[in-house]
């Protein structure tokens, strides 16, 4: 009966830690969420009501984070070194009226601990009036990095989707500035520059009906900012065309709010709100996903999958391992030259049983090599919840399927594999798919270094810690999942 | 009396059948090398040189293969390959710098000559292996390409072309400490690579060369001289390596130069 209990307990521990792997942890409740902004090493995000979410790591989040003025939808922006921070007075039709502000403010932090904690006025820079077509909630903010100007997006579905443009320096707007419609049929909508194209996001579907709101979030481009917007197969913005971004997943639903965050080159996030987390009372949460580009559209990327993995070099397409003896299979080439009329069989692979005992005890050093999906060569990637987590995931442990062996980075910021799993933070990792898709895997720390580095194959058969190259398939890896 | 003179006549004729130089084992003149290894090798010059702009290194102490055939390359594990290169088959071999021309001589596994017009090799595994006598000469040679093909400079000098084993040695010259640095070798098929005497690599399994396959650890190369020393192994297929060192970008290191003394 103990061992039944204990084999409950340890499921469930496990299942618990393969759930948080999916949705931000600690209290991340919080709708409509504007932007990440990182403020003096915390990571902020402030939500319609009032207040927002603060994350030490970007992993655990918990409410703290302070803005005045109420209303919805807020949105947040770092010029230079000051925040402006936007926010609609409450609307968005909800009780028939349509007359709204787009108010914004500046502050010196978003610490509200820091002395310099203070906003300024609030002021507003866009309105609606009660029966034109357009409702001035829902504010999106993007600096264009090739031009230096600041567009500002609102709306909701009662109408067009308006993009005005402010200074800069003042969060003004800019005079005789006249709004421009650029989208229909959506809310929540946010802009983005990459690589000489700008990106109008939108959230298409129904809001805040919990497990039953079908939010989801589509995009257009146009090689101008104030558009045409157009989508993947033509239509405009303006005619309510979009190409999604991200829907709902089995157990989260309904994602809206795009923000984008980006970390350093190719390695980039997309925050959001799930209307409903069903793991968390249906509550809505903050969502954070891996910001992929393909063919120069934005697609969200997945939550990492705790499972039993090939870790693949991109460079090579050789695996990571520890490097221990090459233990032929039994058997080499069959059925050549035999009956062709005997029955096929399947053939069991090599297991962990019958390498394991060859394996030195201690320390092992960590190579690569041609993947012959050897117990040497499979990596199981568990979350270690106790460990905190980095913007949008959790730290994992990389062990050998079966053991407890763990990837680890030593003093010399070489790879090795030690006996035992201790928690340690060199034996952490963190995984963060980048912006093609492929993965970079970094330790939490590296004995004796302060400089951030990564697992990088610098030789086909050799890995080792150097700095992360996001130009450079030495940096990159994928995760291919095996299965039995 | 002519019986036993006979015999004994006999008798210093099978020994020396059986002890004597396996083929091509006359130290041939350093025109005839240069000649027997055009295309690959050139004969090296006094001084140094600088590795090439894309930091391989080409001046190398070549010693004369040592026979160790084998009838598959399935057996380069890292245990076979490293108790090959360990075992001792002269003094000094993992010391040495030697000299272009000098002499070792070791006792090795005889394997008969290749089959010249089908490059088939004629060693059969079955039979019991015989130990040879050989004299084996270092030649100081600088290659014609990025990589240095043993195979050619074993089949050039009518040596033991497959089935052999293989000692580099060349000297590093830095001006001053040249840090986080990494020996990169790609080679056809296994090895060891040591610098002053601190093993860097061992190179297991049937693999072919490509540049930068093996990345050592970060090491130092010091101001002054430093010894890479290498043994290459392989079974029947082509043989041959190519070595540089690498920053921690990837990037070849080019400032010191590479002399054969």
């Amino acid at each position: 009966m103990k061992k039944i209990i204990t084999i409950i307990v340890a499921l469930s521990a496990f299942l618990l830690a393969l759930d948080s792997a999916y949705a931000q942890v600690g209290q991340p409740y919080i709708h409509d969420p504007s932007t990440i902004v990182k403020c003096d090493g915390k990571y902020y995000t402030f939500g319609t009501g009032s207040g927002g979410l603060i994350s030490e790591d970007g992993w655990t989040w918990h409410s703290g984070a302070v803005r005045p003025g109420g209303g919805a939808a807020p949105d947040a922006i770092k010029l230079g070194d000051r925040y402006l921070v936007g926010y609609n007075t409450f609307g968005g039709g909800l009780g028939g009226g349509h007359a709204n502000k787009i108010m914004v403010m500046w502050n010196k932090t978003l610490d509200p601990d820091s002395p310099d904690f203070e906003y300024s006025e609030a002021f507003s820079v866009a309105e609606s009036l009660p029966d034109e077509d357009c409702d001035a909630i829902d504010l999106g903010l993007m600096l264009d990095p090739s031009t230096g100007r600041l567009f500002c997006v609102y709306g909701t579905y009662f109408g067009y989707i308006r993009q005005v443009e402010l200074d800069p320096v003042t969060g003004q707007r800019l005079p005789g500035n006249k709004a421009i419609d650029v989208a229909r049929n959506c809310e929540a909508s946010q802009m983005m520059y990459n690589d000489g194209w700008y990106y109008l996001l939108g959230t298409h579907g129904t809001c805040c009906d919990g497990v039953n709101s079908s939010y989801n979030i589509v995009v257009g481009r146009s090689r101008n900012p104030n558009g045409p917007f157009i989508d993947n197969v033509g239509r405009s913005m303006l005619q309510g065309g979009g190409k999604s971004v991200i829907t709902a997943e089995p157990r989260l639903i309904g994602p809206g709010h795009f923000g984008r965050y980006i970390e350093e080159e190719g390695v980039e996030k997309m925050s959001f709100h799930w209307e409903a987390d069903l793991d968390q009372s249906g509550a809505s949460v903050l969502g954070i996903r891996p910001l992929l580009w393909k063919d120069g559209w934005p697609v969200a990327g997945k939550a990492f999958d705790p499972g039993t993995y090939e870790i693949k070099s991109m460079r090579s397409g050789y695996a990571l391992q520890i490097d221990v003896e090459f233990i032929r299979a039994q058997g080499g080439m069959r059925r050549r030259g035999s009956d062709v009329n005997e029955p096929v069989v399947a053939i069991e692979g090599q297991k962990l049983e019958d390498v394991i005992g060859t394996w030195p005890e201690g320390v092992i050093g960590v190579k690569n090599d041609f993947f012959l999906a050897r117990p040497q060569q499979k990596w199981s990637v568990i979350p270690v919840p106790e460990a905190g987590g980095y913007l949008g995931g959790p730290y994992y442990k990389i062990v050998i399927e079966g053991t407890n062996r763990a990837l680890a980075a030593n003093a010399e910021a070489e790879l090795e594999a030690v006996p035992e799993f201790t928690g340690a933070p060199e034996q952490l990792w963190r995984i963060d798919q980048l912006t093609d898709g492929t993965f970079r895997i970094m330790p939490k720390e590296v004995p004796g270094h302060s400089e951030p580095l990564a697992l990088v194959s610098l030789g086909d058969n050799s890995a080792t810690l150097a700095p992360f190259n996001f130009h450079s398939d030495n940096s990159k890896w994928d995760f291919v999942a095996i299965t039995k | 009396m002519k019986n036993t003179l006979r015999i004994i006549f006999l008798t210093s004729f099978l020994l020396a059948a059986l002890c004597s130089p396996a083929h091509g084992q006359k130290k041939m003149k350093n025109t005839d090398v240069a000649q027997a290894l055009q295309g690959y090798f050139t004969l090296a010059t006094e001084g140094s040189v600088s590795p090439d702009s894309e930091g391989f290194i080409r001046r190398w102490m070549l010693l004369d293969p040592i026979s160790k055939p084998n009838s598959t390359n399935q057996v380069f594990t890292q245990k076979y390959t490293r108790d090959a290169i360990l075992t001792e088959y002269f003094p000094g071999q993992f010391t040495v710098m030697p000299k272009d021309g000098d002499r070792v001589k070791v006792t090795m596994e005889y394997q008969p000559p290749v089959d010249v017009s089908t490059s088939y090799s004629t060693y059969d595994p079955s039979k019991a292996p015989k130990m040879v006598n050989a004299n084996l000469y270092w030649h100081a040679l600088d290659s014609d390409h990025f990589f240095v093909k043993l195979f050619r400079f074993a089949a050039g000098l009518d040596r033991d072309r497959y089935g052999a084993i293989f000692w580099s040695v060349t000297v590093i010259n830095c001006d001053e400490d040249i840090e986080n640095v990494r020996l990169s070798i790609g080679a056809n098929c296994g090895g060891m690579w040591w610098l002053d005497g601190q093993e860097l690599l061992l190179l297991a399994g049937d693999r072919h060369m490509g540049v930068d396959s093996y990345v050592s650890k970060r090491i130092t190369l010091k101001k002054g001289r430093n010894v890479l020393r290498g043994a290459t192994i392989n079974g029947i297929g082509m043989s041959e390596f190519c070595a540089r060192f690498i920053d921690d970008d990837g990037k070849p290191v080019t400032n010191f130069t590479v002399s054969c003394n």
